[in-house]
């Protein structure tokens, strides 16, 4: 039976396609092509007419787009009704979204009102297991096991990880822009106030991440960090130890229970490599790790490795950097 | 009659424990945990935290009641009594073979908990946002839409005004206040802070708190659904890298060394 394939669209800023959004109309299109299916794409918003074209330029035959002031921020009531709404009368699709706090939110409620079987935190699915749809692979127990799943309603849900899908070059190609009734409902979970802070450059999108483990011993310590972090244009994260100790904030926490980041380049300063850290950056492109333990379980799964204090090693590390990228 | 809340608490074995607790069983296609102490899951541990500062901030009316709810084949008593010395004030447990963690999925969890809860009286349920051993984060959403009630997830405080529950949410770039009206379900994140330690004296009496024990003759017809997602195999992850080791006189050698080599490798 051919799949069809449906991509949560997500924004940010209000007009922009995330580049996780971007990786899953790639993802996407690679399913439809090994199950012979199509690819659909949902985007809600308010004023989203560009994005909405541009997703009709990558690959999707159809872009379901719910335009509307109520839908500017994310309140899960609301989407949920839109989404519900267009899904109650499809029978059978996988539904991919990025693994993200709306996606994370949204999606349990959209798989239970629908009867659903949802796997979270995915980063791989593959068409390995013939007849059974595609198999989503995701890792378990602090990231110290890889379960491949299977869902057997015909209704599937999936949260996907950054990475897993690549973005595709636009085809040119038009897909068709359906306009998707605006929400009707009274949300029961209202937003009263928001109150969010600058952060310079966001740890789950950054391409360069530099994080600072027990070893750091103290908030001091952690500025080190920021000196590298800015000169590469990334940002500052932390395994739990600094967070919990209150050298950092908590949201800067990488790890099962923090954040899960996959850039270009991790830096793991004086981080032993606890499954619980570990789980939440092994995707990285390259890691690079400086410990004054040569024993350290981080050089295991580094892809360079610096034996020495961090307070000798990375400042000339950083001050040698500053020349050569001159 | 004052609040009543219900804290949803999984035991898991200890999240922290070294890797090689962990073995996959491929076979089975079970995860094998060597060693390792059952602990209660963290972020329910937080949720539980949630409670007890509910019913301190109360000043007026009756106090606010805390029941704590787990399920599983075999629960440690050690972990649960220490758990509702904290606060608690009474506990359900759902327990037997067919409650093996491993053998359920999140849809099956979620049904077999909203059932206990629908007997129970109820204006507050918390759970953790998501469980140390499955890393879903479905089954506390998952209990609030099967209770047609609404749910707000990664609470970092939690408190009741006037008939609704007031959450601030963690956002990747900060917090939202949000509200719903009672009754309703929050799930709990870490930024809350850990839960406290119990009294001595609380743990030594924590077994004369009232407790229930429900028996899967109790949830035989929520046990004869099936699972939507199936697990067709389980491999261990290949994290392990080939580390180039740079390797220098000094550290500020090492340092600069290193840079060298990023450079020269196109990393950077």
């Amino acid at each position: 039976m051919p799949e069809k394939i449906i991509v949560f669209a997500e924004l940010e800023d209000y007009a922009c396609l995330t580049r996780l959004t971007l990786e899953l109309m790639g993802l996407g299109a690679r399913l439809a092509s090994e199950f012979d299916g199509e690819l659909d794409v949902v985007l809600l918003g308010d004023g989203i007419g560009d994005a909405a074209g541009e997703l009709a330029s990558l690959g999707a035959r159809h872009v379901y787009v719910a335009d509307h002031p109520t839908l500017q921020t994310y309140n899960p009531d609301v989407y949920l009704e839109v989404l519900k709404r267009l899904l109650q009368t499809e029978s059978a699709f996988t539904l991919l979204a990025g693994h993200t706090p709306a996606g994370q939110d949204l999606m349990p409620r959209l798989a239970f009102a629908l009867e659903a079987g949802l796997v979270t935190d995915c980063v791989g699915i593959e068409n390995s297991s013939p007849g059974d749809g595609p198999v989503f692979i995701k890792p378990i127990f602090g990231g110290n096991a890889l379960a491949s799943q299977v869902v057997s309603t015909p209704r599937r849900i999936a949260t996907v990880r950054a990475r897993v899908g690549t973005a595709p070059e636009p085809t040119g190609g038009g897909g068709e822009l359906v306009a998707l009734d605006p929400p009707t409902i009274e949300p029961l979970v209202k937003t009263l106030d928001r109150t969010t802070e600058d952060r310079g450059v966001k740890l789950e999108d950054s391409r360069v991440v530099v994080s600072g483990g027990r070893g750091m011993g103290g908030a001091e310590g952690f500025q080190a960090l920021d000196k590298l972090a800015t000169l590469l244009g990334g940002a500052v994260g932390a395994s739990r130890p600094p967070c919990d100790s209150g050298w950092v904030k908590a949201s800067a926490q990488i790890g099962i229970t923090g954040k899960i980041v996959a850039p270009d380049l991790y830096f793991a300063i004086a981080i032993s490599g606890s499954s619980q850290h570990l789980s939440g950056m092994s995707e990285a492109g390259k890691i690079i790790a400086i410990n004054q333990d040569p024993e350290a379980f981080i050089f295991k799964v580094a892809d360079y490795g610096a034996v020495g204090d961090w307070k000798l090693v990375l400042p000339a590390l950083t001050e040698a950097l500053e020349k050569l990228l001159e | 009659m004052g609040l009543n809340i219900i804290v949803c608490m999984k035991l898991v074995p200890d999240p922290e424990g070294p890797a090689d607790s962990f073995s996959v069983d491929a076979e089975s296609k079970r995860v094998v945990v060597h060693g390792l102490p059952p602990v209660a899951n963290p972020y329910d541990e937080n949720a539980l935290e949630a409670a007890i500062r509910i019913k301190e901030a109360q000043s007026v009316g009756d106090p606010a009641r805390i029941t704590l709810l787990s399920m599983g084949r075999n629960l440690s008593r050690a972990v649960v009594l220490k758990a509702m010395a904290t606060g608690a004030d009474d506990a359900v447990f759902i327990e037997g073979e067919p409650f093996e963690a491993q053998a359920l999925d999140s849809h099956i969890n979620a049904t077999l908990l909203a059932a206990t809860i629908r007997r129970l009286d109820y204006d507050l349920v918390l759970t953790g946002r998501q469980a140390a051993d499955t890393n879903s984060g479905q089954v506390g959403v998952g209990i609030a839409q099967l209770l047609g009630i609404p749910a707000i997830t990664v609470a970092q405080r939690v408190e009741i005004i006037e008939g609704t529950v007031q959450v601030e949410r963690v956002l990747p770039d900060g917090y939202e206040v949000v509200q719903a009206p009672l009754p309703a379900l929050v799930t709990v994140s870490h930024e809350i802070g850990d839960l406290r330690y119990p009294t001595l004296t609380a743990i030594r009496t924590a077994k004369q708190l009232p407790q229930k024990v429900l028996s899967p003759s109790d949830l035989n017809g929520e046990l004869s659904s099936n699972g939507l997602v199936k697990r067709v195999a389980l491999a261990a992850p290949s994290r392990e890298r080939s580390c180039a080791m740079v390797i220098a006189g000094t550290p500020e050698d090492t340092g600069r060394e290193l840079a060298a080599r990023l450079l020269a490798d196109r990393v950077l």
